[in-house]
């Protein structure tokens, strides 16, 4: 499971399928692959489609189904979002969670660059046996740590501050980004090193200016999905958090937006629109690198 | 990686600081670079995993340190009906979870194996729902399934016409229960979808042709070659996604909480509801430990279930 080739592109490869070979009508495939694929963009974007009209409809529409479809807005509003932006924290909230992700998606990058580069580069004994370890870890869920872990916090004095989370996260981040990182280096010819250490050049020399230059494609998926899970990450952010401010979007909209036997609809969908905005950008700057890592990380 | 020329002129002429030089020594170099990973998986991994296993034999509650009590914590669970609750709703969710995921996300990665325009784009917007934090489209999902205000109670009772009442999606067990695996589900295919759509890209086409000539038909190829092609990457994908959905805790806690009357608790929701929000750790590391026993056999049970054909038929691809 270890030898992972994760090259981008690797989603292009697709050559001729079956289907292509068929002598299908045009009928036959718009049954058998349109319409069905219709139904399914249709159904996974609907609740996305449905947060978004619901964070700008009035609220006398929101409750109001007989009057006004509920599938469109007829008087779009932008109070939802002012509520949110200036009555809330959530200014607050979304600057914590950027900092935690970035801050624990370095310290992850950084962990597991150097470690993938002794395990697949430095070949020691046992080094396949480190980077087994090292991916079994990701096989350890957050559920069975959480109640451990909140106590470590507690005794590191790390209780409610967003340190903790910086720190924490890079248990899961770390395994992902070590394996994918391994293959990344793995693609890189050996020789480029060899060459390097016959012209005497020392081994930080031929990492900082040769292997990490050729892993960066690698280094920058690594980076979107901890950037990604780190802003999805729930449960430590719940349990280790306390105070409104040092709240992560996902938690603070839970426990501080949800108030009372009426919920605001509008403005929770509004904070669930704003929360996943910053991943679906960064994600779609990077969609290529993504879907091809994302394919070539499964690939064995 | 054409790459000729090396930078490597310039360093040679430069003499290496001692620093430099005790970077060369390969055992500290080494060393070194495994540092920061290691110390940061055991300080907050492994050492709280066995210190998990230490509190689930202790009566500790938050601000008091526990002694220990043996087995007491596992034997109060035995007894205790929402233990066993939970285990049942972890398993079925699980199970059913499962089962719609691969179904539909495999059906979905078949699709889009196929050649049509847009082709990438479409695989990009697939993957949205994996990318969106949980909690933020499990709260959509809430909205969604709202007693009063539901889109499908609406489009059931005032487009179709097929129901007379609203669905109480999340207000009595069994309707709670589903509905939390249809959110699930909803959030499982694009990667299962994505994972298995780099499967079947591995899969040479000349094999469907050659079976295209022997005159099979469009299942006969889906099941004797797409299929046991795919077990190793089934088995890979099927053991993580059993792992990460029996230890689910953020859809359940942010649609029902557990709720209505404990029937959609998970494990993990309620080792939370008793470990940190009732301040039992011990207890809660307790619930938590539970866990392991049911992921080691769900492991074994999916990882050799689905790749033993692999290594049974002797076959080293790739």
């Amino acid at each position: 499971m270890t030898d992972v080739a994760a090259q981008p592109g690797n989603s292009n490869v697709a050559s001729a399928t079956p289907d292509t070979m068929a002598w299908d009508s045009r009928a036959r495939r718009v049954m058998m692959i349109y319409l069905p694929l219709a139904c399914f963009v249709l159904i996974l974007l609907f609740p996305f489609y449905w947060m978004a009209i619901t964070s700008f409809k009035p609220n006398a529409e929101l409750l109001n189904y007989k009057q006004h479809n509920p599938f469109w807005i007829s008087s779009p509003t932008l109070a939802h979002i002012k509520h949110l932006l200036f009555n809330t924290a959530y200014p607050t909230w979304l600057k914590t969670t950027m900092f935690v992700a970035i801050g624990s998606t370095f310290l992850s990058l950084f962990a597991s660059t150097l470690a993938a580069y002794a395990i697949e580069r430095l070949r020691f004994r046992g080094s396949p046996y480190v980077g087994l370890g090292i991916y079994l870890a990701y096989l350890v869920p957050p559920s069975i740590l959480f109640i451990p872990l909140a106590t470590v916090i507690v005794q590191f004095g790390l209780f409610d501050s967003p340190m903790a989370l910086i720190l924490v996260y890079p248990t899961f981040l770390v395994p992902f980004c070590t394996w994918l990182l391994i293959g990344y280096f793995k693609s890189i010819p050996y020789e480029l090193e060899e060459c390097a250490l016959v012209d005497g050049a020392t081994r930080l020399q031929i990492l900082r200016r040769i292997t990490l230059p050729l892993a960066v494609p690698g280094l920058i998926s690594a980076g979107i999905f901890s950037f990604t899970l780190s802003w999805n990450e729930f449960i430590y952010a719940l349990a280790f958090i306390q105070s409104g401010a040092n709240k992560t979007v996902p938690v603070a909209i839970l426990t501080e937006l949800v108030t009372g036997d009426v919920y605001q609809w509008g403005a929770l969908m509004a904070g669930s629109l704003l929360g996943s905005l910053p991943v679906a950008l960064f994600y779609s700057l990077f969609v290529d690198y993504y879907v091809s890592s994302l394919t070539g990380a499964v690939k064995e | 990686m054409s790459v000729t020329t090396l930078p490597s002129r310039g360093m040679a002429l430069r003499q290496p600081s001692w620093i430099a030089r005790l970077f060369d020594y390969k055992p500290f170099l080494i060393v070194m670079c495994l540092t920061p990973a290691i110390g940061l998986l055991t300080v907050f991994l492994t050492y709280p995993l066995g210190l998990g296993v230490w509190l689930a034999f202790t009566d500790t509650t938050i601000g008091q340190r526990g002694i220990f009590i043996g087995l007491e914590n596992f034997q109060y669970l035995l007894k205790d009906p929402l233990w066993w609750n939970a285990v049942f709703y972890s398993v079925f969710y699980t199970g059913i979870a499962t089962i719609g995921k691969f179904a539909l996300g495999f059906w979905l990665a078949l699709l889009l194996n196929n050649h049509f325009p847009l082709k990438s784009l479409l695989r990009a917007i697939v993957l949205l729902p994996w990318i969106v934090p949980t909690v933020l489209s499990a709260l959509a999902f809430w909205w969604i399934y709202d007693p009063q205000f539901s889109i499908i109670s609406y489009l059931l009772v005032d487009v179709l016409h097929i129901r007379s009442t609203n669905i109480d999606f999340l207000g009595t067990p069994w309707p709670a229960r589903f509905s939390l695996i249809a959110a699930n589900i909803w959030r499982g295919i694009p990667f299962v979808a994505i994972s298995l759509l780099a499967g079947l890209q591995t899969i040479s086409p000349s094999l469907y042709e050659a079976a295209m000539l022997d005159g099979a038909t469009a299942w006969q190829r889906f099941r004797y070659i797409t299929l046991p092609m795919m077990m190793p990457i089934l088995a890979i994908v099927m053991t993580f996604s059993i792992i990460f959905t029996f230890t689910d805790f953020q859809l359940v806690y942010a649609i029902t909480r557990g709720g209505p009357v404990n029937s959609t608790h998970l494990l993990a929701t309620l080792a939370f509801q008793r470990g940190i929000a009732g301040g039992e750790l011990g207890e809660g590391a307790a619930i938590a430990v539970s866990m392991i026993p049911f992921l080691v056999f769900a492991t074994l049970f999916s990882y050799f279930g689905l790749a033993r054909r692999k290594w049974q038929q002797g076959e080293a691809n790739d």
